[in-house]
């Protein structure tokens, strides 16, 4: 087993200093705890990208009473567990993430929006929220969390979807313009965080933004949590440096049979093994992590998997977790699933190929939201780099 | 009826009357009851002043609320990609033999309901299924056989 | 947010107020951008994606009916990446649409067809979905077809039902590949709170909601040797069938219509203006004597204030939403099955005719008549007192299929017994009307004065704004009604389901207190109605309105007391308002009805 990356520990060692570390951060100005954000480089590891400290700044400058911090825990990309795990070891992180953000945005109520395939996460997760409610009171914060759970719904890990879902609605993702930051939650300015950020957030309060910047490259700054699946011998969860190679990452964690990677999960993109060399993990470069809910996600198949069969169970996933309000996606996934049938099937000549590669083109640039904008990139990464796998 | 009325009216003295106390009762009603009739529907709507088609509508959108009837334990076996590469399909037949169902039946004395569902989150640990809120991983057609036998042994237990 | 906002649209220069969406500074310049979840009565949906539109410096597109316009935009409606997306788009509908186009009962008037012919949609499109989906085509109801085979999922319908009109019968349920457009359990429409209002036929862009017509039916009627047809024509039916025969709206054709009805064959051709002439008798009696009641006699066991019960789509909705309201509407029956009813007596009986050999038509702008002429009360006749209903856009399909040039037709007259109606009776048709007309009679009884407004129009109830209250005081009485001396008589008019249900809350929870609520159940009333032509818009409505309150002033008779033939009808059959015969045959009683 090589170990070219290295293996960092900012996110997971479990420092029990929540106090000292909150009381350090409210007594300081709330711009210069912006600003320690901004300055860091962090940006939402829920994979769109949004730089956190502008975020926040945002929402605080909304002239509204009510205001909320929602911690989004819908995890719902395959191969992502990163929340799951960060929730169930370092939860007093993601709640010192709120609790900042509540006091420097003007928030009194927070919620974790917790999927339903979690909900044995739940008992621990209270008992948490209740003694940090008490160390919330010493400090004098007017803040408290509620776990609103999830019902089994993808698409609720997008941001609009997730408050449609806890306004008592359907999941479906919201017109954009207004962002959350103005109209989000029951339509009042809300940030809403993936949970790895909040984690981060806190990594940035104890050690400064210097640290933080230090590790990354050029826009993508900091430490990533990695969910690594499929064959590999070692699966699991690592918190890695952003920008590294991707082939640095197959040595470190294929079974030497790599054929190719899935970076972000069903919406990221698939990388064959001639361009591991070329590739590097981060926001730029051709590669980024999903633009839905969780980025990190790593799956990698050896020779011995039919790239047909992994695109047709990803399509399977869409089709059914499309929310189903707008064309491109409602339809489009399933032709796109319906139509690599019908060539592998020998129904429709492998041309037709081409004319899905340009549906799945239409359908990133007209969908409504990340969820149908995303399904081109594994689609296409995929049909453009194992054709005959998707013919023969 | 009057049964549902109660557990609906107690859900909502609970959460509250809002629409953004509709999640949170509809899924007390499939704690309590597995499933959300009609019945439970039309009074949630009732309660909440809104209409019963959207509590319908709002219901259907979520795979883990339900509104057909199913069994104590819904066992929901991961269907999505690092699962299935790691055997998910043996898992299932697995279930179905020790089980005596097809996949998206209930057993007769009403106890198991077998179903797939999406990620369940496990992807390093697969192949993984739920069994209610439960997670299992690693699975083996031999410890799936052994987890349902304890299941089984609970409610002989209970009984 | 009123300041203006400057843009480029393919070229052009706009400038339009903030908050205004790119489709609409387009349409300020005459770029039509196409849509088809997007409808002016509605809120922005988003969610069909047709009007996608370029923004130069922008990778992905944008929808044009959803995007605030912003300084400095550029926006190309017509670029290569918009025509292939659209393009695109339009070909994934017809996708999932059973483009059975013969044989649909929308053919030549649906958005779908028009969209895919304007993109040539040829052959070499995606794959057909529907061959691969098992759908439903629900036509169990009497006033609703339902075909989710045609459904192209822009949920206009479910704004309609939801938001329009406050309904609830439709909801989008279930997701992805499953998802669709379903009512509660996704039960038969007749057997939910579906008011058969046909708001939703007048704005589904395709043929998946359609009225059912009873084309067939009134045609073998026509054919028979044997059968004596009685035709109906309902207010609003003659201000807005030349929309549906190529003429703009607002066009006054009731005589063409008149020569047009006899042209396809019926053997009487009469008003529901006529009955609605009697309905102002009978109800606004009713008023008087519920007044009467609770006012002088404190009697308890009366309830006010009476609501009105000429909109069948209202009597549905209360009946499923507020039931413990029901002893508050009156129980004068409608316009149109007070007609049935006499139709098949008094008229029977004056012309000679068998009523078994009575073919009992009405047209109406409503498909919510046609659930309404099937309730098992209306058969106080001894028969089915109204045998068949036709929307407005049926009988221009009639006149159509007759070959008959409507436009060239010369005006004609209605028969008399029951042809003969009242200014009062024409304005049945917009919203407010009834109430204008039940206070011109019942002002007129108590005081033995007309109403104080110049003209006979009371302009304070008129107009399209969502609730109009009203108050008149009531002075200087006829002895008989000295217990009304300075009464304020408060009255509120509501078009609209949404309006109709917040007048309701407002008296159940002691927020209003009314004597008098007229409530039509579609926006503008029934000029408005889901038998109308379509499209439907503010603009069009208006348009119509204005021809209703025309009418009304170029009728020589203003009062429904005043029409000659209501009061020989009284004279001659029904002897007294509220009378024996009235009760039986004028009058009727509701049912409460489930919750979904």
């Amino acid at each position: 087993m090589n170990k070219n990356l290295q293996r960092l520990d900012l996110i997971f060692k479990n420092e029990y200093d929540t106090d000292i570390i909150l009381k350090k951060t409210f007594a300081k100005k709330n711009d210069e705890v912006i600003n320690d954000l901004i300055s860091s480089g962090l940006k939402g590891r829920g994979g769109a990208g949004f730089p956190t400290g502008l975020k926040w700044k945002l929402a605080a400058e909304a002239q509204v009473d009510e205001k909320f911090v929602i911690c989004n825990a819908d995890e719902g990309e395959p191969g992502t567990f990163k929340d799951r795990e960060i929730l169930s070891s370092v939860p007093h992180k993601v709640l010192s993430g709120m609790a900042v953000c509540a006091k420097i945005i003007g928030a009194q109520k927070g919620y974790i929006y917790l999927r339903s395939e979690y909900t044995f996460l739940k008992p621990q997760l209270l008992k948490v929220i209740e003694e940090f409610h008490q160390l919330l009171d010493t400090l004098k914060l007017n803040f408290r969390v509620e776990i609103f759970m999830g019902s089994g719904a993808y698409i609720c890990g997008e941001e609009s979807a997730l408050f449609e879902s806890m306004e008592g609605k359907r999941g479906e993702p919201r017109n954009k313009p207004p962002f959350p930051t103005d109209f989000g939650y029951k339509g009042k300015p809300t940030v809403i965080n993936n949970v790895e950020t909040l984690a981060h957030t806190y990594s940035i309060f104890k050690y400064g933004p210097d640290k933080f910047k230090d590790l990354g490259i050029q826009d993508s700054r900091g430490s990533k949590v990695f969910s690594v699946s499929g064959d590999t011998p070692i699966p699991g969860i690592y918190e890695l440096e952003f920008g590294m190679s991707l082939q640095k990452f197959v040595d470190d964690f294929g079974d030497g049979d790599s054929k190719a990677v899935q970076v972000g999960g069903a919406s990221g993109f698939c990388v064959p093994r001639k361009r591991f060399g070329k590739t590097v993990i981060g926001y730029q470069g051709k590669l980024r992590g999903t633009s839905l809910p969780t980025g990190g996600s790593m799956m990698i198949f050896n020779s011995s998997r039919s790239m047909y069969n992994v695109l047709h169970n990803y399509l399977d996933f869409f089709v059914e977790e499309s929310c189903g309000q707008c064309t491109p996606c409602r339809v489009g996934t399933q032709q796109l699933l319906i139509g690599i049938q019908a060539v592998k099937k020998g129904e429709q000549p492998s041309a037709y190929l081409d004319k899905l590669l340009d549906l799945a083109e239409a359908m990133r640039v007209t969908a409504k939201c990340g969820l149908g904008q995303s399904v081109a990139n594994s689609f296409s990464s995929i049909v453009e780099n194992f054709r005959e796998e998707m013919i023969y | 009826m009057a049964e549902v009325k109660q557990l609906v009216k107690g859900l909502a003295d609970l959460h509250g009357r809002s629409m953004e106390s509709l999640l949170p009762i509809l899924q007390g009603i499939v704690h309590q009851e597995q499933h959300i009739s009609e019945d439970a529907m039309v009074e949630v709507a009732r309660e909440l002043n809104i209409s019963a088609a959207q509590v319908y509508g709002t219901a259907t959108f979520y795979s883990f609320l339900h509104t057909k009837p199913l069994g104590k334990y819904v066992i929901r076996v991961c269907k999505t990609i690092t699962c299935m590469m790691h055997g998910k399909n043996q898992i299932i037949e697995e279930l179905e033999t020790v089980l005596k169902i097809n996949l998206g039946e209930t057993t007769h004395d009403r106890k198991f309901t077998l179903l797939e569902t999406n990620c369940l989150g496990q992807c390093h640990k697969g192949p993984a299924m739920l069994i209610n809120d439960e997670p299992y991983t690693e699975l083996t057609p031999e410890k799936v056989r052994e987890i349902i036998m304890e299941y089984k042994q609970k409610e002989i237990n209970a009984n | 947010m009123s300041d203006k906002i400057n843009l480029k649209i393919d070229n052009i220069a706009v400038s339009i107020h903030g908050g205004a969406t790119i489709l609409e500074a387009a349409k300020k310049i005459n770029v039509r951008i196409p849509t088809l979840c997007h409808h002016e009565d509605l809120c922005v949906a988003g969610n069909c994606r047709v009007c996608v539109v370029e923004q130069v410096g922008s990778d992905r597109l944008i929808p044009a009916c959803a995007m605030p316009v912003a300084e400095g935009m550029e926006i190309q409606t017509n670029s290569m990446k918009v025509r292939n997306a659209r393009k695109q788009i339009v070909e994934l509908l017809v996708s999932e649409h059973r483009a059975d186009c013969t044989r649909c009962y929308k053919n030549g008037k649906c958005e779908l067809q028009e969209l895919s012919s304007e993109y040539i949609v040829g052959e070499g499109g995606f794959i057909d979905l529907i061959a691969y989906k098992g759908f439903t085509i629900d036509n169990f109801s009497p006033s609703i077809i339902k075909d989710d085979s045609k459904c192209i999922r822009c949920q206009r319908c479910v704004r309609t039902c939801d938001q329009l009109q406050s309904i609830g019968a439709l909801t989008v349920a279930h997701k992805g590949e499953h998802m669709k457009v379903s009512s509660f359990f996704d039960k038969p429409m007749f057997e939910v709170v579906c008011t058969n209002c046909g708001q939703c036929v007048n704005r589904c862009p395709t043929g998946a909601l359609t009225e059912k017509t009873y084309l067939d039916e009134v045609w073998s009627a026509l054919n028979s040797d044997t059968k004596h047809t009685v035709v109906q024509t309902a207010p609003a039916v003659r201000i807005a069938l030349g929309e549906a025969l190529g003429m703009p709206p607002g066009e006054i054709v009731t005589g063409k219509m008149v020569s047009a009805l006899r042209r396809l064959g019926f053997s009487s051709v009469l008003d529901t203006d006529f009955t609605a002439d009697l309905t102002i008798i009978e109800e606004g009696n009713e008023l008087l004597q519920r007044l009467k009641k609770v006012v002088k006699e404190k009697d308890d066991s009366v309830k006010l204030p009476m609501t009105t019960s000429c909109s069948p789509g209202w009597v549905k909705f209360i009946e499923h939403a507020f039931p413990e309201y029901l002893p508050n509407v009156s129980t004068a029956k409608s316009p149109q099955q007070m007609f049935g009813a006499l139709a098949k007596t008094f008229y029977a009986k004056k012309m000679k005719i068998d009523p078994q050999d009575m073919v009992s038509i009405s047209i109406m702008p409503c498909t919510a008549k046609k659930y309404e002429a099937d309730r098992p009360e209306m058969r106080s006749s001894g028969f089915k007192d109204v045998d068949y209903v036709l929307t407005t856009r049926e009988l221009a399909l009639m006149i159509k299929q007759a070959g008959i040039d409507f436009a060239s037709l010369p005006d004609d007259e209605y028969d008399s017994l029951m042809g003969e109606s009242s200014g009062a009776a024409v304005i049945f048709g917009a919203t407010g009307g009834v109430m204008e007309a039940a206070l011109r009679t019942a002002y007129e009884v108590v005081t033995g004065r007309e109403v104080p407004f110049e003209g006979l129009n009371i302009t304070p109830v008129r107009g399209m704004e969502n609730i109009r209250e009203t108050s008149i005081k009531i002075e200087n009485v006829l002895p008989e009604w000295d217990f009304l001396e300075g009464v304020e008589l408060k009255t509120c008019v509501a078009h609209g389901l949404t309006n109709a249900k917040h007048v309701m809350e407002a008296v159940r929870d002691g927020k209003a207190e009314y004597h008098f609520i007229e409530i039509m159940a579609c926006p503008g009333g029934c000029l408005g109605g889901g038998g109308q032509p379509i499209p439907t818009s503010p603009a069009i409505r208006q348009k119509r309105s204005e021809a209703i309150y025309r009418e009304d002033e170029l009728k020589p008779i203003r009062k429904s007391h005043e029409n000659p033939e209501v009061v020989h009808l009284y004279e001659e059959f029904l002897k007294e308002p509220l009378g024996k015969v009235s009760h039986k045959l004028l009058h009727t009683h509701y049912t409460e009805r489930n919750r979904y």
